[in-house]
Formats: C-alpha cells, structure tokens, sequence
C-alpha cells in the first residue's frame, strides 16, 4: 500500500500565488487529473511533487518518507514537458539511461518495452532522428520498466496518436491495478477509471 | 555522448591549438622570448579553452530535460555532478595535457620544463573542471551566460594560473618547485572536496 499526502502546500511564482493550503491525499490504485486553465500551476504542483521546484510551505510525504528524501525521491517517476532524451543517443541507450536514474527492473528488458510503445526496430536510432511523437513514445516506453509507485507525468498525451494514448492509459490503468498512484495533467479528454479531478 | 557530437570537445581542443600557435607569428618566433613567456602562454591558452567549454557543461542537458531527470533521481546528485566533471575532464583537461608537450616543444621549452608543464596541467586541470562544474551549475538555464561565467569563474582559477606558471618558469631557472605543486595539489584536494556539492546545490537552485 502506498499514501501520497500532500498538506497545506502553497506556491508562488514571481509576485503571482498559483495556489495556497492545498491539500489531498492519494491512495493506492487512485488516479488525480490536474485540470485548470493554462498558468495555474498544474507543472508547478508537479514540479513540486517531483522534489524539482519547492513550495512556499506545505508538506509531502509518500508513506511517511518526506520530499527529498532516498525513499520518497526512489518512489517517485517523474516525466515532465521536456523530451528527457539525449539527442547523440540510441533510443535504446536513452530509455536505459532514464531507467537507471529512476529505481528499475528488468523484469520487462528495454526491447521489449520499446516494442510495446510501437517502436520496435527503433532500439539502435538516435534520438534526434525521431519525430515529437517518437521521442514521446520512448521516455513514455520507460513506464513498462520503472517500479516507482508514484508516476508524475505532465501532459503525457502531448504529441501521440488516438494509437499511442490508448497504450499509455493502459499501462497507467494497470499501474493503478497493481497498487501505484498515479498524478497527471493533460487537456485531453482520458478513459481512466477511478480518475479523481483536482481543478486548480 | 560528446564523442558523437566531436565539435563539442574538438572546438576548444582546437582554440588550445590555434591560439598557442599564433603566439610565435605575432610575438617573435625567437627561441628565447617564446621559452621565456611559454608558460604563461599555454597555461591562460588552457583556462581560456576550459572556459570555453563550460558554457556545454549543463546546457544540453538542462535543454533537453535529461537535467530534471539527474536532479530528482534517487542517486545521488552530488555523485552523478563528479561523474560528469570526471567526463568534462577527460573530454577537455586530458586532451590539452596530451598535446601540451608538443605545443610547448614549439615555444622552445626545455625538456624539464616540458614535464613540469605537464605536471601542473596534471594537478590543476581537474581542478578547472571541478570549479567551472560550479559556475556552470550557477548558469543553468540563463541565455547568454558566457561572460558571467567567466566573471564567476576567473577569479576562481586566477591561483591556480599564478602556481602553475610560477612552476613553470621557476623550473626553467632550476629553482625548486614543491611550494607550487603543493598548492596545486591542495586547490585540487579542496575543490574536489566541495565542488560536487555546492555544484549540486547550485543546480538545484537554478531549476528551482
């Protein structure tokens, strides 16, 4: 069983207040979409959660194990706006660099979870070589390796085909079924059961 | 990855050559003046070359968001900043060490000059990495930044500038040289010390 709670967490960028005292809290198997006009602070909350950015106040743990700490940080995957791929590398070699900097596992090897996202014989292209689409793909293929229990993703869906978002609700579905927890922003319309709206 | 991005690492390899072999056309091509300000001559020749390549140090990463990805991995931040200083080294300090015997052949310096030379890039081009891991970790994510890297930086290196010439040119007098490598070795030790993590620190501030 896994707990995100989140307390209190205010955040303020520049003079502006994005938002103040929130407050919530995610189970096992639940799955919050952050929704909001753009410049609320949907990134932001992520960028938070993530241990990337910190919050004017608040707290964060995930099963009692505070932000920033070895545990909280392995528990966590986080993909944000950026590509997180490195354009002098294979697909292959940049899907296994992202894995080794999150906890992973070979339970499903780096081919295999290429292949899922549609990208088999891609394993030895490089990365610059790939379309917005691809590139989204393969750090999306990360998700079939990772063991974390919290996924953060930011607008996920950005760049995929109606193909490509089905595989990805998918995997997040079962993510959930397993146990994770699961944060996401997207403008997108999402078939995800048990999806639970926060509007900033 | 820079071995498959060559200008990255050739293009301060290159201003390293480029410029040290200027020096002969524009001073004196006189074996005695040159030996004279040799010194001096490679070693501004490799901080300007280091500095050069300090701008790339972050940027491709933090461009492409594989920087977010180091800074909240689980590993340790301060680890993951050596390995890439340890990186950046061999990919700019080692090459100059290689070819700085040949270079300083061309400006007449004596043979134990020459493995003073290397001795002090030896000592003090590490420490050029693990200082300059630090301005750029202060840089991260502001246009523009070369001349406020070098405002950040050049102070920081101006000792290890002043040591490793004075050994250098005290060499070629015979007189003794530990007092300078001493202290070259020491900014190595200290800066090896602290640089991971105020690199680390400093990088986490300017994502923030």
């Amino acid at each position: 069983m896994s707990k995100l709670i989140v307390s209190d967490l205010s955040c303020q960028r520049g003079y502006n207040e994005l938002f103040s005292n929130l407050s919530f809290e995610l189970n096992s198997g639940e799955i919050l979409k952050i929704s909001g006009a753009n410049g609320s602070g949907k990134t932001s909350l992520l960028k938070i959660l993530a241990g990337l950015n910190s919050a004017e106040s608040g707290r964060l743990s995930i099963n009692n194990n505070k932000a920033g700490s070895y545990d909280y940080q392995s528990d966590i995957f986080y993909l944000g706006h950026l590509p997180a791929l490195s354009p002098e590398l294979h697909c292959k070699e940049n899907l296994d660099y992202l894995t080794q900097l999150s906890i992973s596992s070979s339970n499903q090897s780096l081919n295999d979870a290429l292949t899922n996202v549609g990208l088999k014989n891609f394993e030895n292209e490089y990365a610059a070589n790939l379309s917005a689409g691809q590139k989204r793909r393969v750090v999306l293929s990360a998700l079939f390796i990772t063991q974390s229990k919290v996924w953060l993703l930011d607008e996920p869906f950005t760049a995929l085909d109606s193909d490509g978002i089905n595989v990805i609700e998918t995997q997040i579905t079962k993510h959930c079924d397993n146990g994770g927890i699961c944060v996401l922003t997207t403008h997108q319309k999402c078939n995800l059961p048990s999806l639970r709206t926060l509007t900033l | 990855m820079s071995l498959r991005n060559p200008s990255s690492f050739l293009n301060p390899l290159l201003f390293f050559v480029i410029a040290i072999s200027l020096f002969p056309l524009a001073i004196s091509p006189e074996s005695h003046t040159l030996s004279n300000i040799a010194p001096g001559i490679v070693w501004v020749t490799c901080m300007l070359s280091v500095l050069l390549s300090l701008n790339a140090f972050f940027h491709y990463d933090y461009d492409n968001g594989v920087l977010e990805q180091m800074v909240i991995s689980h590993h340790s931040l301060p680890l993951i900043l050596l390995a890439k200083t340890i990186a950046h080294w061999l990919l700019t300090g080692l090459p100059i060490i290689l070819l700085s015997p040949l270079l300083g052949m061309t400006l007449f310096l004596e043979a134990k000059s020459i493995y003073v030379l290397v001795l002090t890039l030896l000592l003090a081009t590490p420490s050029l990495s693990l200082i300059g891991a630090i301005g750029a970790s202060l840089i991260v994510g502001i246009k523009n930044s070369g001349m406020l890297l070098s405002l950040l930086i050049l102070p920081l290196y101006i000792p290890i500038l002043i040591f490793a010439t004075s050994a250098v040119s005290q060499s070629q007098f015979n007189l003794p040289i530990n007092a300078q490598l001493y202290f070259l070795a020491s900014i190595l030790l200290i800066s090896l010390m602290t640089s991971p993590f105020v690199s680390a620190i400093a990088l986490k501030t300017s994502l923030d």
